[in-house]
C-alpha cells in the first residue's frame, strides 16, 4: 500500500519516444568505442541520456567536478526545468528552461529559444532522484553546518571521482569536525586508488583507510580496482577478504533483526488470541478477521480525519488504536454473548461456527469496502530508516516491535493490577469459587473475549502499516498466531513472547536457504514434534489443575 | 546397587508387584519421592493418605500413564512396567477402575463388555472379528453377574449411574486381570453402598490381588487388610489398620500440628 | 436386502437415481421435456465425488473424532495422480506436439520427464496410485500426529496446516505439477474421448457406483468391532489405553483408509470437471467439506452423503443467482447447524429411543451374585 504508487514512477517513458531511445542507444554505442579515447567524459553527456544509470553517474561526476554551473543544473534536473535536443547530436546540447526562455546549460548564456518540438525534458527516475540528492549533497562541502559537509563528503566517497582529489584535499585542510574528517579521508582514498597518482605507500594506506568501512560499496569498489602493483593488490584482496567477514556477520545480525520484527507481528497477532484461546480456550478462528476489523477501522479513522479535522493528519494513527481496540471490542462481545457462549466445552463446534463466522465477516467487509487493497497512509514519522553499522532499521518495523511489546506489557500489568484482570484470573483459576465469591462469570468471559478482540484490533492498526488492507488480511496470520500460543503453552504470555520471537528467527533463518514453503513445512514439522516433546508448550501451567 | 533393591531383587521372585525407588517430579514438585512397595500375589492392599501424597501419581506409574523420573516398577518375575505404555501394560493383567465410571456410552451393554474381553487387541484382528460360541457364553455369564442381561442391547449412556458402575466393573472382570488398581470406590456412597462394596472387593480378592486407594478409614478397616499410608510422594507408615491408627507420625499427618 | 431402512434408501438413491438421470440424458431426444442435459449430468457426476469426500472425512469425523480440516488434499492428490494420466493420454495432441513432455513442462523449458512423472501413462499404474499417495501421507503425518497423541483442536489445525503448505508447494512451476494453472485441456480417457454426452453418463455412473461401494465398505467397517472400538477411542480414548487398546493404530487404519477414499474421489472427479490446480488444496475447501457432513449429520455415513449434495445444490443456485450471498449464507450455515442442529438432518428425523432407561438399582444383589462369579 505505501510502496505500490511507486511502482509505476520510473517507467514513465512515454511509448513514442520508445523509438528516439532505441536510435540513440545505436549511437551511444558507436560513440561508446570512440569515449575510450577521450580522456575525460563529459558529465553533461551522460546527463543527456535517456539511461537512468548514465544519468545518475553523470549528475555526480558534475557535482563534485567543482564546476560553478553544477548547482544551478542539478536544481533544474530536479525542477524538470533541464531539457535536451530531442535527436541525438554530438554536441549535446542541454537547456535550462527561465521564466524568460531558455540559457545553455553548460555556460549559462542566454539561447535562442529552439523549437520545443525538437525538445525533451531529462526524465527523473528514482535512481537519479537519489543521485540528485547525492549530488546536491556534495555541493555542500563548504557549508556551515557539519552535517551537510559529511553528507557532502558521502557523496564525494559514493562517486569516488579521480577528479576530485583536489576539491577533497582543499575541504580536508579546512575541516574541523572529527567525523566529517573521517568520511573525507575515505573519500579521499577512494578517489586516490581510483586515481593514477599517488605512491604505492599511499596507495595502501589508502586500502587501510576503506578496510575499515566495512560496507557493501566499498567492498565493490575494491573489488574493481585494477592494474594496482602486487602489494596493493594483495592488500585489496585481503581487505576484501576481511570486509566478506564483518559483512557476512551484520547479515546475521540483520536476520535476527527481520526475525525480530516479523517476531513482532506474529506476537502481535498471537497476544489476543493468548487471551481468547490461551487463557479462556475458545478456538476463534474468526480471530484473524478481527485484527482485519482493525486494520479498516484504520482506515476509516483516517478518511474521517482527512476530511472533518486535515490539520490532525499526522496523528490519526493515535486515533485510530482506541478506535480499532472499541469496534474490535465491542465485535468480541457481540460475538461472546451470541455465540462462543453457547460452545462452551464444545472446542470442535466452536471451530467450526468461527469459521462460519470469518466468512461471514470477510464477505460483510468486501460488500461494503469492495474486494481491493484500501490505501491505509504512514504518517511521515514512521517512514524512513535509520542507519546503525551496517543494518538498515527501517523505521516503521522498529515502531510495530516496540508497539507490540508495549502492548504486551499494558495486558501484562492490566491481568496483575487491573479490577477486571484480578476478576478473568480468578474465574480462569477457579470458576465455582470466583462465582461463590459474587464474580458474576458471564460478564467476564464476555469482557474477557472482549479484551482479547479488541488487542486482536489493535494488532490490526499496526499491520495496517506493513500489510495490504483486504478482506484477506486476517487468513494470512491465523494460523502463525496458533502456532504461537501453542509453542508458547496455553495461557502463558511470556511463552507468547518467546514463541513469536522463536518462530520469527527460526523462520527467517531457514528462509535463506530452504524458501518460503519449504521453511512453513520444516515449521511444521517442528511444531508437531514439539508438541510430541512438550505438549504444554515452553512454559507449562504447574501443578494438578493443569493435569485435567 | 542399593541395599533397598538388593532386597527388592532377592523379594521379586515372590512379589507380584514391586515398586523400586520410584520418583516422579512436576516441575521441581517430587509428587513421588523414593517409593518403594512390594505387592505379595493375592495381596489386596489398601493405601491411604493425605490430598496430594501422591496416590493418583502411583496409580499412573503403575499403569504406565506417567513415566517416573528414577527407579523400577517390577511386575512379576522380571517385567519393567516403566518401559511399557498403558495398553502393554493392561494386556499384561493389569486393570484399573477409576474413580469416576467411564463406560462407552453410545455403545450398547453387550458391545462395551465385548471389547473389555480378553483377547487380540490388533486392529487387524477387530476388522474381520466375528463373535465366538466362548465370547457369547462369557458375556451371558458377565450379563448375568452385573444384572444387565434385559439392558444387553441398550446403549450405556440409557443406563443409570448405578448401572454404570456396574457395567464398568463388569468390565473390568472380563479383562480377567492379575492385579486390580481401584481408585476411590466409595467415593459419594451410602453407607450400605460402602458395606456391599467393601465384601466385594474381598470377593475379587480371592482370585485376583487388589490395590485399594481410599480416603474412607472406615471403609479401609471394613476391609481388614493391609494398609500403606504415603506421606509427600513416600512411605510413612505401613501395617494393620490398628497399628496405623496408632502411629503418631499417621496422626501428625492427619489430624495437623 | 438390509435390515436396516436407511441404507436401502441411500443405496436406492445412488444407484437408482444415477440410472434413472443418466437413461433420460441418452435415451429421450433433445427436445422431449423429460430430456435430462448434459450440464446436469456432469453437475450431479461433481456431487457424487463431493459425496465421496464427504463419505471419507464422516468415516474419521464421526466414528474417530478426528476433525480433519485438510481431507481436501488427499482429495486433490488423487485429482492430480489421475490429472497427470490425462495430461499423458494427451500425448502429441498437445500445443507443443511433445509425444512425452505435457505443455507446461515444454513452456518453463524442461528437456525430460521427471521420475516421479514415470508410468503415468498407463492407466492400471495411475489409478492404484490415486489411492496410493494419499494413503502414503496419510500413513506418515497419522503415524507422526496420532503417536504424538496430538488431538482435538490441534490436530485439526496441523491438518489445516498440512494442506495450506501442500497448496504453497504445489503453485510453484518447478514442483513439476503445472503450477498455478494445474492441468487441464484433457482429450480423453482409456482411448475415449472425454467430451461426449456418453462418456459424461459413464463417468457419473462410474462415481455413483464407487460411492455406492465406498459406502458399504464403510458401513461394514463401522459395523464391525474395529468400529465399536473406533466410537470408544472417539468418546473416552484414555480408556481404551488401559483396556489394552492402541488408539493409535485404530486412528491410523482408518484415517489412511479415508485418505484412500477420498482420493478415489478426487480422481474421479478431476476428468469430469476437466481440470486439477491448486486451488483445491485450499484449507477453505477442507473446512467447507466438513460442513456437508455436519449438516447431513456426523457419524450417520448416510448423512454425510445427503450434506454434500444437498449444500453443493445450494452452492450452485447461490453462486449464479446471488453471488454476493454466498459467503453469508455457508458462513451462516456453519454457525446454525453447529448451534442449531448438532446431530444434522438425519438425527432430526432418526428420533432414536431416547427413554432415559428404567432407574433399576442394581443394589446389594447384584453386588453379591458379581462377587459370587468371581470367586466361582
Amino acid at each position: 500500500m505505501v510502496l505500490a504508487p511507486r511502482e509505476g514512477r520510473g517507467r514513465a517513458l512515454p511509448r513514442g519516444s520508445f523509438v528516439a531511445a532505441l536510435l540513440f542507444l545505436l549511437t551511444a554505442l558507436c560513440g561508446a568505442a570512440r569515449a575510450d579515447e577521450a580522456t575525460k567524459p563529459d558529465p553533461f553527456a551522460d546527463i543527456a541520456t535517456t539511461t537512468a544509470d548514465i544519468e545518475a553517474r553523470g549528475v555526480l561526476a558534475l557535482a563534485v567536478s567543482g564546476s560553478p554551473r553544477a548547482a544551478p543544473v542539478i536544481a533544474a534536473l530536479r525542477d524538470g526545468k533541464l531539457f535536451a535536443w530531442k535527436w541525438p547530436r554530438p554536441d549535446t546540447p542541454l537547456f535550462i528552461k527561465t521564466d524568460s526562455g531558455y540559457v545553455d546549460a553548460r555556460t549559462g548564456d542566454t539561447v535562442d529559444a529552439p523549437a520545443p518540438v525538437n525538445l525533451r525534458k531529462v526524465i527523473v527516475s528514482d535512481a537519479v532522484r537519489g543521485a540528485i540528492e547525492t549530488a546536491e549533497g556534495a555541493l555542500d562541502l563548504f557549508s556551515q553546518d557539519p552535517a551537510a559537509r559529511r553528507k557532502s563528503a558521502e557523496a564525494l566517497y559514493q562517486s569516488a571521482d579521480p577528479g576530485a582529489l583536489a576539491l577533497i584535499d582543499k575541504a580536508l585542510a579546512e575541516e574541523t569536525d572529527p567525523a566529517v574528517t573521517r568520511v573525507l579521508r575515505e573519500a579521499r582514498a577512494a578517489s586516490l586508488l581510483k586515481s593514477d597518482s599517488g605512491s604505492e605507500a599511499d596507495r595502501l594506506a589508502a586500502v587501510k583507510e576503506l578496510a575499515a568501512r566495512a560496507d557493501l560499496q566499498t567492498r565493490n569498489l575494491l573489488a574493481s580496482l585494477q592494474g594496482q602493483p602486487p602489494t596493493v593488490a594483495s592488500a585489496v584482496s585481503s581487505a576484501i577478504n576481511d570486509i566478506d567477514h564483518t559483512l557476512q556477520l551484520w547479515g546475521l545480525a540483520e536476520n535476527v533483526y527481520y526475525g525480530i520484527s516479523l517476531g513482532a507481528v506474529l506476537l502481535l497477532a498471537a497476544t489476543g488470541l493468548a487471551i481468547t484461546f490461551g487463557v479462556m480456550g475458545v478456538i476463534n478462528m474468526a480471530h484473524g478477521e478481527i485484527v482485519m476489523v482493525g486494520a479498516y477501522t484504520t482506515f476509516v479513522v483516517q478518511r474521517l480525519i482527512a476530511a472533518f479535522a486535515p490539520a490532525l493528519d499526522q496523528f490519526g494513527l493515535l486515533f485510530a488504536i482506541p478506535a480499532a481496540f472499541l469496534v474490535a471490542g465491542l465485535l468480541g462481545v457481540l460475538i461472546e454473548r451470541t455465540l462462543i457462549r453457547f460452545l462452551y466445552g464444545r472446542p470442535l463446534e466452536t471451530l467450526l461456527a468461527t469459521w462460519g463466522l470469518s466468512l461471514i465477516l470477510q464477505q460483510a467487509v468486501r460488500s461494503i469496502f469492495g474486494p481491493t487493497n484500501q490505501d491505509v497512509s504512514s504518517p511521515p514519522w514512521m517512514s524512513g530508516a535509520l542507519q546503525l553499522g551496517g543494518l538498515t532499521l527501517t523505521v516503521n518495523r522498529l515502531w510495530i516491535i516496540l508497539f507490540a511489546l508495549l502492548v504486551l506489557g499494558a495486558l501484562m500489568a492490566a491481568l496483575r493490577w487491573g479490577g477486571l484482570g484480578r476478576s478473568i484470573r480468578a474465574v480462569t483459576q477457579n470458576r465455582r469459587m470466583a462465582a461463590a465469591m459474587g464474580i458474576r462469570t458471564p460478564v467476564i468471559d464476555a469482557l474477557t473475549f472482549g479484551l482479547g478482540s479488541g488487542i486482536a484490533g489493535i494488532a490490526g492498526v499496526a499491520l495496517s502499516q506493513i500489510d495490504n488492507v483486504s478482506p484477506n488480511l486476517g487468513q494470512n496470520y491465523i494460523i502463525d498466531s496458533f502456532i504461537v500460543v501453542v509453542v508458547g503453552g496455553v495461557g502463558n504470555l511470556w511463552g507468547t513472547l518467546l514463541g513469536a520471537m522463536i518462530l520469527g528467527i527460526v523462520d527467517k533463518f531457514v528462509e535463506p536457504f530452504a524458501g518460503a514453503v519449504l521453511a512453513k513445512i520444516l515449521v511444521l514439522i517442528f511444531l508437531i514434534l514439539f508438541i510430541q516433546r512438550r505438549p504444554r508448550g515452553l512454559f507449562p501451567l504447574k501443578g494438578r489443575v493443569a493435569e485435567a | 546397587m542399593s541395599d533397598a533393591a538388593q532386597a527388592g531383587s532377592t523379594l521379586s521372585g515372590n512379589s507380584l508387584l514391586y515398586l523400586d525407588g520410584v520418583t516422579v517430579s512436576f516441575d521441581g514438585f517430587k509428587a513421588l519421592n523414593e517409593l518403594s512397595l512390594v505387592l505379595e500375589p493375592g495381596e489386596m492392599r489398601a493405601v491411604i493418605g493425605p490430598n496430594g501424597a501422591g496416590k493418583t501419581t502411583m496409580m499412573d506409574v503403575i499403569t504406565g500413564r506417567t513415566r517416573p523420573d528414577t527407579g523400577r516398577v517390577v511386575f512379576g518375575d522380571n517385567v519393567d512396567l516403566t518401559r511399557l505404555d498403558e495398553p502393554a501394560i493392561a494386556r499384561l493383567g493389569i486393570g484399573r477402575k477409576f474413580q469416576r465410571p467411564t463406560v462407552f456410552e453410545p455403545l450398547s451393554v453387550h458391545d462395551n463388555l465385548l471389547l473389555s474381553l480378553a483377547g487380540d487387541r490388533n486392529p487387524r484382528f477387530a476388522l474381520w472379528a466375528k463373535e465366538t460360541p466362548a465370547e457369547r457364553v462369557r458375556l451371558d455369564e458377565l450379563l448375568a453377574t452385573i444384572r444387565l442381561v434385559d439392558d444387553r442391547d441398550r446403549p450405556a449412556a440409557d443406563l443409570s449411574h448405578g448401572q454404570k458402575q456396574w457395567l464398568e466393573i463388569g468390565m473390568l472382570l472380563a479383562q480377567e486381570p492379575h492385579l486390580l488398581l481401584v481408585d476411590e470406590p466409595v467415593a459419594g456412597m451410602s453407607d450400605a453402598e460402602t458395606e456391599e462394596t467393601a465384601d466385594l472387593l474381598r470377593e475379587i480378592n480371592k482370585t485376583r490381588s487388589v490395590v485399594v486407594v481410599e480416603h474412607d478409614m472406615a471403609f479401609v478397616r471394613a476391609l481388614g487388610v493391609k494398609v500403606t499410608v504415603l506421606h509427600e510422594g513416600a512411605v510413612l507408615a505401613e501395617g494393620s489398620i490398628d497399628a496405623i491408627q496408632n502411629d503418631p507420625r499417621v496422626i501428625e499427618v492427619y489430624l495437623g500440628r | 436386502m438390509f435390515r436396516d431402512k436407511l441404507t436401502t434408501i441411500t443405496l436406492g438413491c445412488i444407484l437408482g437415481g444415477a440410472l434413472l438421470l443418466a437413461a433420460l440424458n441418452l435415451l429421450t431426444p433433445g427436445a422431449s421435456a423429460a430430456h435430462v442435459p448434459g450440464f446436469v449430468i456432469s453437475l450431479v457426476g461433481k456431487y457424487l465425488c463431493y459425496a465421496i469426500l464427504a463419505l471419507a472425512i464422516d468415516l474419521v469425523w464421526g466414528y474417530a473424532g478426528i476433525l480433519t480440516l485438510g481431507h481436501g488434499a488427499f482429495f486433490a492428490l488423487g485429482g492430480y495422480c489421475m490429472g497427470m494420466y490425462l495430461m499423458r493420454e494427451i500425448g502429441a495432441r498437445g500445443v507443443y506436439a511433445n509425444p512425452i513432455l505435457p505443455d507446461f513442462m515444454v513452456f518453463i523449458g524442461w528437456k525430460e520427464l521427471p521420475w516421479y512423472w514415470q508410468g503415468f501413462n498407463h492407466f492400471w499404474f495411475a489409478l492404484p496410485m490415486t489411492m496410493l499417495v494419499p494413503a502414503l501421507l496419510a500413513f506418515g503425518f497419522g503415524w507422526f500426529a496420532f503417536r504424538s497423541r496430538v488431538s482435538g483442536v490441534y490436530l485439526s489445525i496441523i491438518t489445516q496446516a498440512l494442506t495450506y503448505a501442500l497448496m504453497l508447494a504445489f503453485f510453484r512451476n518447478d514442483m513439476g505439477f503445472g503450477g498455478n494453472n494445474g492441468m487441464t485441456d484433457f482429450k480423453d480417457i482409456v482411448g475415449i474421448p472425454l467430451n461426449s454426452e456418453a462418456t459424461s453418463a459413464g463417468l457419473m455412473l462410474i462415481s455413483a457406483v464407487v460411492l455406492a461401494a465406498a459406502f458399504l465398505l464403510a458401513r461394514a467397517m463401522t459395523r464391525s468391532r474395529f468400529g465399536k472400538v473406533l466410537i470408544a477411542v472417539r468418546d473416552a480414548e484414555s480408556r481404551t489405553r488401559f483396556l489394552g487398546y492402541r488408539p493409535e493404530s485404530y486412528k491410523l487404519v482408518v484415517w489412511v483408509l479415508s485418505a484412500m477414499i477420498a482420493g478415489i474421489g478426487g480422481a474421479l472427479y478431476v476428468p469430469q470437471v476437466g481440470i486439477i490446480n491448486p486451488s483445491e488444496f485450499a484449507p477453505g475447501n477442507s473446512i467447507e467439506a466438513v460442513i456437508w457432513v455436519a449438516v447431513g449429520g456426523r457419524g450417520t455415513l448416510a448423512g454425510a452423503i445427503l450434506g454434500a449434495v444437498l449444500v453443493n445444490l445450494g452452492k450452485t443456485w447461490l453462486t449464479s443467482a446471488l453471488p454476493e450471498v454466498w459467503l453469508f449464507a455457508i458462513g451462516g450455515l456453519f454457525i446454525l447447524v453447529t448451534l442449531l442442529l448438532p446431530r444434522g438432518i438425519i438425527g432430526l428425523f432418526a428420533a432414536r429411543s431416547t427413554t432415559a432407561g428404567a432407574e433399576a438399582e442394581p443394589g446389594a444383589a447384584a453386588a453379591k451374585s458379581a462377587a459370587r462369579e468371581i470367586a466361582g
